[in-house]
């Protein structure tokens, strides 16, 4: 039943090419913690967190234990606090710092929700909400902020577009002594998964039940080790096939994990999001999958038709092997955490816009780059305008989450350090687009928006 | 519950005694054993019922690790092998 070349094979994926379970995410309603008065809103929030979370660290390095399975991340979504915020109103901040406190507090590493869907138009607490994240990701540690400005059915909220290009770069310059951190900890997106695991755009959309456990699966190194063992002259099919077969065994050690925590937590299995997430640890990235496959470098011609076939044979071999796949569930290409990518870019083989056309067929967007420090918010914008059209198009998530590296030149380089990791900055046009950005208003629902 | 045992490294006398010792002390019943060496290399794969041990994983691992220094050795749910191996 049990053969060894399974056995051995199960082991070297673990020992020697990084396969791990990259995130246990619990989701929480924080809906029955609305309150009018919004200290007392903040108590609620903490006092539910801690009840629910308080064990989830410990939970993780018990399953670690005994299945041997590294999980590298324990973390907290929550619902968008924009909607909290509508109920009290108050200084958004002190949702922030509460959630900080609380994340501290059980022992996880990063909580996401600090959010609002403002797909449509804004509601009551949205604005005051997103004029609060850069002093929010200044003055916390582990809070994770995303805001949702387009989608299939609702079109591109223009005026949301035009805030957050100025956010993003108010939050990088608040945190401008510590590498711009904040703006790594703040999404853009359009048509965002209300079950995502992943930070830092993972929050607990209002669909969603009371509590669940989602896990986020990864494993890079085992696809890209699989594909070294192949032969050079192997079809492409072949090559699709030998990633399906992997992305199965991947997938399905997350579903032992995911189910196995939900058991010991007394919560809800959600979602496996069955993501390749690189890190930047030797062996683990994503582009090397791409170079494997059969290109000098990633960034070159062929790197989007590459990305296009292992973002779908990830996702053909993960579905097999659960009946609850969610999330984003594809390949990740976040820039300063994947090694390849971070020399691609050294070398200038890899550009923002091959990027933009790599997002147009992988799950993820325009995720860890860093751009110049003095790049104006409009360009930005316009660039998160830019991808959230793809992905309204498309049908599928994009985002954006940039960096701007105040006071750094093209070719100067930031350090996150960690699992952040590091990158250069990348060039993006000067071109002003202005005009565009300062119309406001709506990006009108496109045709694939009428399916019913 | 069973847990696969693997242990690889260099042949040398007293290595299954020294990894069944363990095994026993732990109060892990050892189910079935594979082994082969091929050219001064051992490789051993043993499935054990852990449902009598009261150690944990992690110790039995780190024991057997201690006690038999310059191989590799590797405790694993059986769970593990057969949800990743099997449609």
């Amino acid at each position: 039943m049990l053969n060894v070349s399974d056995i051995l094979e199960t082991i070297s994926m673990i020992e020697d090419e990084n396969l791990d379970i990259r995130t246990i995410t619990m989701g929480i309603s924080l809906l029955d913690c609305a309150d009018s008065d919004i200290d007392r809103s903040c108590e609620k929030i903490y006092n539910k967190i801690l009840r629910l979370a308080g064990n989830l660290v410990a939970t993780g390095e018990r399953i670690e234990k005994k299945y041997g399975i590294p999980i590298v991340n324990k973390r907290v979504s929550v619902t968008p606090i924009a909607m909290l915020l509508g109920a009290s109103g108050g200084d958004p901040v002190k949702y922030a710092v509460t959630l900080d406190k609380a994340a501290k507090a059980i022992g996880v590493n990063f909580i996401g929700g600090y959010s609002a869907l403002v797909q449509k138009g804004f509601s009551a607490g949205d604005k005051e909400l997103i004029a609060s994240i850069p002093e929010a990701l200044a003055k916390t540690d582990y809070v994770c902020s995303s805001i949702n400005v387009g989608s299939t059915k609702a079109g591109i909220n223009m005026d949301a577009v035009a805030m957050m290009g100025k956010v993003v770069c108010e939050t990088a310059e608040m945190t401008k002594d510590r590498q711009c951190i904040g703006a790594a900890k703040l999404v853009v997106f359009c048509n965002a998964p209300e079950d995502n695991p992943f930070m830092a755009g993972a929050f607990h959309g209002p669909g969603e039940p009371d509590c669940i456990i989602n896990v986020g699966v990864s494993g890079p190194g085992v696809v890209r080790s699989a594909l070294a063992k192949m032969d050079d002259r192997d079809d492409l099919l072949k090559v699709a096939d030998k990633i399906k077969k992997t992305a199965f065994k991947i997938t399905r050690m997350g579903q032992l994990v995911g189910s196995e925590a939900a058991k010991m937590l007394g919560v809800p299995f959600g979602i496996i999001d069955l993501s390749l997430a690189p890190t930047p640890a030797i062996g683990d990235s994503v582009a090397h999958i791409l170079e494997e496959i059969g290109l000098e470098q990633c960034g070159s011609c062929g790197t989007t038709a590459a990305l296009a076939m292992l973002n779908d044979a990830v996702k053909k071999g993960g579905v097999m092997a659960s009946g609850q796949v969610g999330g984003l569930s594809g390949a990740f290409i976040p820039v300063t955490e994947d090694q390849g990518m971070i020399d691609a870019a050294h070398a200038k083989s890899l550009s923002v816009e091959k990027l933009e056309a790599m997002t147009a067929v992988c799950s993820v967007g325009l995720d860890m780059i860093v751009i110049p420090g003095d790049t104006p918010a409009d360009v930005i914008s316009a660039l998160i305008a830019d991808e959230a059209a793809i992905g309204m198009v498309n049908s599928k998530t994009t985002a954006v989450r940039v960096i701007p590296a105040i006071g750094l030149k093209e070719g100067e380089e930031l350090d996150f350090g960690g699992l952040l990791g590091r990158g250069p900055v990348m060039e993006l046009s000067r071109l002003s687009p202005s005009k565009m950005i300062a119309r406001g208003g709506r990006i009108p629902a496109p045709m694939q928006s009428l399916k019913n | 519950m069973k847990a696969i045992i693997t242990v690889v490294g260099k042949d040398m006398i007293g290595i299954m005694a020294k990894v069944s010792n363990v095994a026993a002390e732990a109060q892990a019943n050892i189910l079935e054993v594979t082994q082969s060496v091929l050219d001064g290399y051992f490789a051993m794969i043993m499935l054990v019922d852990l449902s009598a041990m009261s150690w944990d994983v992690d110790e039995l691992e780190k024991a057997l690790r201690k006690n038999a220094e310059g191989m590799q050795i590797h405790v694993m749910h059986e769970d593990v092998f057969t949800s990743m191996h099997h449609v």
